[in-house]
């Protein structure tokens, strides 16, 4: 059994280990390289989403018949990055993972971020975004109403309500340290609006219990609506009737990469950030092994998903299914996915195996890396199956233009920009689940985690 | 005729209070002892029924499941809120559903009949978890009678390491037991790293 929290501390030297980051004000130069890199990317966000606001999505590469091309990508690429943090908060908690306490709030975070950028590209892809509550059924005069049965009405409920639910279960999870937070400020400012933030949180018993019941119902809610949500986000393809993307394999395929790309995303962020402000003791290396085994499962549900794709379109004898295949793997685009393999298979699933470089910064971040551009890729590979229909009279070409990229880089601003902040002014480790897990003698709740206590 | 009869104000205020506390003290609010650990408080808080007071309630840095359960506070409300929150929910998302595209604005999709209920099953879920986790959200607010902006416990200089070091036990001024000397000294007879009495 590794140690969760190194070092003898107690609950004062926790409080002020995690707290004073944000009470302190001092920031470590890595802070500022990110903060500025995000805010400058954040500014190619606004050009471009001008630009395509006064022009039109012309200024995209998609046609017909590659009608979706960056912007679902890049959606479906950061709805699954936002997975995992809902999977270290919710179903981590459902299954006693004591380990999860560390860095779920950091996760959370990360999903809240991850998502809002995901909500981005939908939005602008649409025509005319100033009509975008059109999404939403209310009662209107022309007396319309969106079409039910269709998966992309139900993405709109989806990753509204993840959104939604997400942002509440995080900000129940900051109440008791906000309240923290603004007993152990110094400065006037602080004790203000951290105190106006804990809404008067007093840590009474009975409002812990609860607090408790509604974590624990939450983290129980917040399980089966992250699996349905990247469910529906699957089903946006695989309802439709393209070869390759009508596959019942696409949900479960689907949630799994999603986590895959999500804990990579957590543990690249987690490695210069536990450096940059000697966070060591609580984001051990023994945290960043488990996440790495975690990544090594998933990634192999992801290969079985490539391999049962490439199986189902021969074994179904379907001309189209075999067809489009081959022109995945060996036609205008086959390069995405051999990259895909390289990036998803080949590089993290030989090196997760060995337990050296689930414990080096250095190789684990490779890894990550490694990952999050493959899983960029595997939706990429999906997206680009359009160009190849069932009737070669249909096929076109897709290349993505300047603006594309901008956009995607933008995005990525837009979540550094917000991470970034987070850091500097919400405490990033749960200081109160790191007390309950402080062994008894040290002062804490001898890892009594939030389940055991809520009836 | 009404004629108005001026009152006679005097001119020195002859009011005097005869017996009694003066009306505008401070009342005292609880008594309020700090220990330095859980176990302690866990302690205090079973004699502390033991002797008799209903009105307590603890303050901790994290929760301490067994001072609930010792003042008597066994089983929380909310999963009864979120219940009837989540089933409100997926009913009227579903009947949104269906009123929309079966009367409201009925379309034909490829000849689904109009009530094809299957798919209004990932929406109805979706509300569900929606509704249900607002209902946690606002019913926990509103059950502790939160946001609100201050507290008599605040008052107190020493309640700031509730959420820090220390685990605190208060014991009203609403208990029917409750006489701010005898509560005092019950409460300094438990062995608190502190004892005070907290004013409203």
């Amino acid at each position: 059994m590794h140690p969760l929290v190194l070092k003898k501390h107690d609950l004062v030297s926790v409080g002020d280990a995690i707290g004073n980051v944000v009470l302190d004000g001092k920031h470590p130069r890595g802070w500022w390289i990110g903060f500025l890199a995000g805010f400058a990317m954040l500014q190619v966000l606004a050009v471009s989403v001008a630009w395509l606001f006064y022009m039109g999505t012309g200024i995209w590469g998609i046609n017909v018949p590659v009608a979706w091309g960056f912007a679902i990508i890049n959606f479906v690429w950061w709805i699954g990055i936002g997975h995992a943090g809902t999977l270290i908060s919710a179903i981590l908690l459902l299954l006693h993972q004591k380990w999860r306490t560390s860095i779920n709030r950091f996760a959370e975070a990360m999903t809240i971020f991850a998502v809002m950028c995901a909500g981005v590209f939908p939005l602008i892809h649409m025509g005319r975004p100033w009509f975008f509550y059109w999404l939403m059924p209310f009662p209107n005069i022309a007396g319309v109403y969106p079409q039910f049965r269709s998966p992309l009405a139900w993405d709109v409920f989806a990753v509204t309500t993840y959104f939604t639910v997400s942002l509440v279960f995080w900000y129940i999870g900051l109440v008791p340290d906000l309240a923290a937070l603004r007993d152990q400020a110094q400065k006037k400012w602080q004790r203000i609006v951290y105190g106006l933030l804990a809404i008067g949180w007093r840590g009474s018993a009975i409002h812990w219990r609860r607090y408790e019941k509604v974590y624990l119902l939450l983290g129980g809610l917040s399980t089966p609506l992250v699996l349905s949500v990247h469910t529906v986000v699957s089903f946006d393809f695989a309802v439709s009737i393209v070869p390759l993307w009508h596959a019942t394999i696409f949900p479960p395929f689907f949630v799994a990469g999603a986590i895959f790309s999500g804990f990579a995303m957590v543990v690249a962020l987690a490695i210069p950030i536990r450096h940059w402000y000697k966070l060591e003791d609580f984001f051990t290396d023994h945290h960043m092994d488990v996440m790495a085994k975690v990544m090594l499962a998933t990634g192999f549900m992801v290969t079985y998903g490539y391999f049962s794709e490439v199986w189902m379109a021969w074994y179904g004898h379907s001309l189209y299914e075999w067809g489009t295949t081959i022109e995945r793997i060996f036609g205008p685009y086959g390069w995405s996915y051999w990259c895909l393999l390289l990036f998803n298979c080949g590089i993290p699933l030989t090196l997760l195996w060995s337990k050296k470089v689930r414990r080096s910064e250095l190789w684990l971040e490779v890894c990550c890396v490694s990952i999050l551009i493959g899983m960029w890729f595997e939706r990429y590979v999906i997206v680009i199956t359009l160009s190849r229909d069932q009737v070669p009279s249909s096929w076109g070409r897709y290349a993505p233009t300047f603006w594309d990229y901008a956009t995607m880089v933008g995005s990525l601003g837009l979540f550094f920009f917000l991470f970034f902040l987070f850091i500097r002014f919400l405490p990033m480790i749960s200081i109160t689940e790191m007390r309950e897990l402080l062994p008894k003698k040290q002062g804490g709740g001898g890892g009594h985690s939030i389940m055991e206590n809520a009836p | 005729m009404n004629v108005d009869i001026p009152t006679i104000v005097p001119l020195v205020n002859t009011t005097v209070v005869p017996h009694g506390p003066d009306p505008d003290a401070p009342k005292p609010f609880a008594v309020l002892a700090g220990f330095a650990t859980a176990d302690d408080l866990i302690v205090a808080t079973r004699k502390a029924v033991a002797a008799g007071y209903t009105r307590l309630d603890t303050h901790t840095p994290y929760p301490v499941a067994e001072t609930a359960d010792a003042i008597g506070y066994p089983k929380s409300e909310m999963g009864a809120v979120m219940l009837v929150g989540g089933l409100t929910g997926a009913l009227a998302g579903f009947f949104m559903q269906y009123w929309d595209n079966a009367w409201g604005y009925s379309l034909n999709i490829g000849g689904r009949p109009y009530m094809s209920w299957p798919s209004f099953v990932p929406i109805a879920f979706e509300m569900m978890v929606l509704t249900a986790a607002l209902s946690g959200f606002f019913g926990l607010l509103a059950l502790c009678g939160l946001p609100r902006l201050n507290h008599p416990l605040f008052n107190s200089k020493a309640f700031d390491r509730a959420t820090r070091d220390q685990f605190f036990l208060s014991i009203e001024a609403v208990d029917p037991k409750y006489s701010s000397t005898e509560t005092l000294a019950f409460a300094a007879g438990l062995n608190p790293l502190s004892v005070e009495e907290v004013m409203e």
